[in-house]
């Protein structure tokens, strides 16, 4: 089994070292020199925690420092050099965040990818990065690597965390990440010379110089590699750990992949500034364990993490006893009444103030505990919108939930929610040092501390992504709300569309009305240019598969539960639902859904469906289903489709279906009545 | 893992079956069956349904009595070996039905596969106390170690009744496990699994194989599986052995063709 390197004695920095570490504190302008700084500042606060063997392992800001600087080293032995790329690919584990520290120490620039990607994926990313080295979890990694490997002449080192089974492995470039670091404190023993020119090295590091690339995720097309500057992701940082009074005595669960903005930017960059400790779950299905062993007092998730877990209280609620559910039903009732005020500091009479602690006693903090969010101070929901239900229904527990809005090139932050200024239906008002302009158009556009340098080996898209003064394009059309200065966001700018009848069409904010019923877990809208509005639903198969179980409905896979005509009708209720709430909206009401559909498979990131972020692909989905959409504008009543899927190793098969076409009612606008 | 008798070296032979003729009443389960398991490989039992398979390996740990022959575990000859004996020697093994304690978690199912390492005296087990405790902490370290080696961690507290039956198979594999076996027998560790809960079964197969150097017997229907994963193979049918080699020499072999894989379409 592999050498799992625990806690390493505490090495302080001595000497030079020392006087280095003081010098940089006061102009820490990279990342390493942020870490060396900790290393003084915290040095015997926890920094990382990951569970190891079912316990708890902690590493210091010092161990931290110590382990990273003599990773530094054994890299640099290895040959690499400032301005390399490597590749850091696996689930959240601390020597991954280690292979990140180190490469920035020499200068090098660490690439994050999508661990869950497939070899073919993974390839266009370390080929366009020209990677000289990846960092890698375990073996299934390696092998994606080595399978790509004749098409990435750059590659000159493989290292892996996980050793299990990569012993017969017989590949010069492959390497343990421990036999690095031990070689690194080796070589630090008999030269120490080398320890000084380390410390030159992370000295000479610029905070101009390219800290990271971050691979976005392509709702459209091939990703783009966004560079972003070691001091504009610590202006950032700083300004956001500000904002909201983050400290060396905050924690965090680590749990989102690597390559995206939001881990980078929430755990590891707040963290290096902020001097909090990162805890690594156990293993990706051990999360919701491990947040409630951990506490974290930040907590930072995409409102489908949210959405999933209050299907599963819901569901658990429902298989409770009567006396149980009674409980939940009416303490709820009165969160959902007095909850949001309290936390607002809004003016509450005494009784509601009593039934609320009561409830709190009964109910919420023993729910809060189950779910890991009873020591949240800030949490934070973005990526996409968040129904105002789900929103409110944490908020009124008691917890801290708040949204921004932003993007990898901003990293991060564009508009945030102070606290006491929270809302569901905006992302807030402007984030510390961001300036925002709206285009002609109604396209957000913005300039923010983090803000990228540009897209990797890629000057046309950069240009195409700046305005002449420097603004970036968000691609989101939105607009200030007058009186609270709240941006809301609409919709992709490119996505809104219009009807023949020249009627808005916003997909998305359509499908999210969708998407906060529990039953449905994915919408697809079309209608640009056509008559009305027709969509794809995709059930979510633990909401439904419990109705079913409960509903006495037998059913042998998703596809027959997705074509069952008791789901079609629950469906239709839901659709019907949604087109009613639209037709109050007078802007909105001409998008009403006529048609839908329900897939006869799941959307799936491994078919091209949703990006590895889980966002829809809508033109990829237009084409490949055209059978589908064309069966839903011609008023037939059943349509058949085969479509080709990808299984988790990457072999492909196909499933053919009859998929069956449903009808709902449209509204007249405002009335609520059927028209 | 510490393999406890290092006194056979790799590739030589573990456990000999000689001559081995067992028999209920008048139905003659296995007849004259000799073959042998060397140290370090993976060796495949295959055969039509009632082939005599399960008795062998019941046979082999001293489940069942063979009427005739030996059986050489170590270097020792013996005709007659009781379980327990055979687990203390060293054979662990998985059953075609899962035979676990449903109503105990995983970690408390795979900590059952230590008992016979664990030396403290009765007195302290039941107060959970001094040496005992020392003990069970260093037990635990290894059972963790297991819990890691197969990505079980999330269902560590988890009763094992309430999982599905891929990963039953999976704790069971580390019950087996924890007794640090130099000789693991497995009937049908993939039977009934999908595709995908085959492949990582196969992996950690292998991982064992590998990685602990553990000697493994087993038994197993889907071919593709069993020639992918075995060094050598020995075929069964109506209880005699119809033909042993490695996986190429039994694909060729007429016989084998006949009575049990068939044709390739």
């Amino acid at each position: 089994m592999a050498s799992h390197n625990q806690k390493s004695p505490i090495h302080r920095a001595a000497g030079k070292g020392r006087r280095l570490v003081a010098s940089s504190a006061a102009r820490a302008d990279t990342c390493p020199k942020l870490l060396m700084r900790n290393a003084v500042l915290y040095g015997d606060l926890p920094a990382l925690r990951h569970k190891y063997l079912g316990i708890w392992q902690t590493w210091t800001w010092a161990d931290v420092a110590e382990t990273v600087r003599a990773y530094a080293q054994g890299l640099h032995d290895l040959g690499l050099r400032h301005g390399d790329t490597i590749a850091i690919i696996g689930t959240n584990r601390p020597k991954l965040y280690w292979s990140m520290m180190a490469a920035q120490c020499l200068g090098a620039i660490p690439v994050p990818v999508y661990a869950d990607s497939v070899a073919e994926e993974m390839v266009y990313v370390l080929e366009h990065a020209g990677v000289k080295m990846a960092a890698v979890q375990d073996q299934e990694q390696v092998d994606k690597i080595f399978s790509v490997a004749d098409r990435l002449p750059a590659l000159k080192a493989v290292l892996y965390d996980w050793g299990r089974g990569l012993r017969d492995y017989e590949d010069d470039r492959l390497h343990s990440i421990d036999s690095l670091i031990i070689g690194g404190r080796s070589h630090f023993q008999k030269d120490p010379r080398t320890v000084t020119a380390l410390d030159d090295l992370i000295e000479q590091g610029k905070g101009s110089d390219v800290s990271v690339i971050l691979y976005t995720s392509g709702t459209t097309g091939r990703s783009k590699g966004v560079m972003l500057s070691a001091e504009r992701c610590i202006a950032a940082a700083t300004d956001s750990v500000a904002f909201d009074r983050l400290d060396e005595n905050d924690q965090v669960l680590a749990y989102l992949p690597l390559a995206w903005v939001g881990d980078h930017y929430m755990n590891y960059a707040q963290g290096l500034v902020a001097g909090f400790c990162m805890a690594c779950p156990e293993s990706a299905d051990t999360v919701e364990q491990d947040l409630r062993e951990i506490g974290p007092s930040f907590y930072f998730a995409p409102p489908r993490v949210f959405e999933n877990l209050l299907t599963r209280v819901t569901i658990r609620m429902e298989d409770a006893g009567s006396f149980k559910r009674w409980l939940f039903k009416t303490f709820i009732g009165i969160a959902k009444t007095y909850g949001e005020d309290i936390l607002n500091g809004k003016p509450v009479p005494l009784g509601g103030r009593l039934l609320y602690a009561l409830g709190n006693l009964l109910v919420y903090a023993p729910l809060k505990n189950v779910l890991g969010f009873s020591r949240i101070r800030v949490g934070y929901t973005a990526g996409e919108a968040i129904g105002p239900e789900l929103f409110s229904f944490y908020r009124s527990l008691g917890m801290n939930l708040k949204q921004l809005y932003g993007q990898t090139e901003a990293f991060l932050y564009v508009t945030v929610q102070p606290d006491g200024e929270i809302r569901a239906d905006t992302v807030g008002p402007l984030a510390p040092n961001v300036e925002i302009r709206l285009s002609e158009s109604g396209e957000v556009l913005f300039k923010s501390p983090g803000m990228f340098l540009g897209y990797f080996k890629d000057d046309e898209r950069t240009a195409e992504t700046l305005t002449d003064d420097g603004f970036i394009k968000t691609g989101d059309a939105g607009f200030f709300e007058p009186e609270s200065g709240h941006l809301k966001i609409i919709d992709r700018a490119k996505d809104v569309g219009k009807l023949k009848s020249g009627a808005l069409f916003p997909p998305k904010y359509v499908e999210n009305k969708l998407k906060f019923f529990p039953n449905i877990k994915e919408a697809v809208l079309f209608g640009d240019g056509q008559d009305f509005a027709t969509c794809f639903i995709n059930i979510d198969l633990t909401a439904v598969g419990n109705w079913a179980e409960r509903n006495n409905v037998s059913y042998a896979s998703y596809q027959e539960l997705a074509g069952h005509p008791e789901v079609y009708d629950m469906i239709a209720d839901h659709v019907t639902g949604t087109n009613r709430s639209l037709a109050r909206e007078p802007l909105m009401a001409g998008a009403q859904i006529k048609r839908f559909l329900i897939l006869h498979k799941e959307l799936d990131a491994d078919d091209g469906e949703l990006t590895r972020t889980q966002k829809v692909r809508r033109g990829f989905i237009a084409e490949r289903y055209a059978p589908l959409i064309e069966a839903l504008y011609n008023g037939t009543t059943l349509a058949d489709i085969t479509t080709e899927v990808t299984f988790e190793d990457g072999r492909k098969g196909s499933i053919s279906a009859r998929v069956k076409i449903g009808d709902c009612p449209v509204f007249a606008p405002d009335t609520g009545k059927a028209a | 893992m510490t393999v406890t008798h290092e006194t056979i070296g790799k590739g030589e032979v573990l456990l000999a079956v000689d001559q081995v003729s067992l028999s209920f009443g008048g139905i003659k389960a296995i007849t004259d069956v000799s073959f042998d398991i060397r140290k370090g490989e993976i060796r495949a039992i295959i055969g039509p349904n009632g082939a005599g398979k399960t008795s062998m390996l019941n046979v082999i740990n001293g489940f069942y009595h063979p009427q005739q022959g030996k059986i050489t575990f170590k270097g020792q000859t013996r005709s007659k070996m009781r379980p327990s004996v055979a687990a203390s020697q060293g054979i662990a093994r998985t059953f075609q039905n899962v035979a676990l304690f449903k109503g105990m978690s995983t970690l408390d199912n795979i900590m059952s596969g230590r008992t016979l390492k664990m030396n403290s005296h009765f007195f302290w087990q039941c107060f959970r106390h001094g040496p005992a405790m020392a003990e069970e902490i260093r037990h635990r370290e290894f059972v963790e170690d297991i819990i890691d080696f197969l990505e079980i961690q999330a269902i560590r507290k988890v009763p094992v009744g309430k999982l599905p039956y891929g990963l039953q198979k999976r704790v069971e594999l580390g019950r087996a496990l924890a007794m640090e076996p130099d000789l693991l027998l497995l009937d049908e560790p993939m039977a009934g699994m999908n595709l995908e809960e085959k492949e990582d079964m196969s992996r950690f197969i292998i991982d064992v194989n590998t990685q602990y150097g553990t000697t493994i017997a087993l038994i197993e229907h889907d071919m593709g599986v069993v020639m992918d994963l075995s060094d050598r193979v020995v075929v069964l049918e109506y209880g005699r052995k119809l033909a042993d080699g490695t996986p190429d020499e039994v694909k060729a072999d007429q016989n084998v063709i006949d009575a049990y894989l068939g044709v390739a379409h």
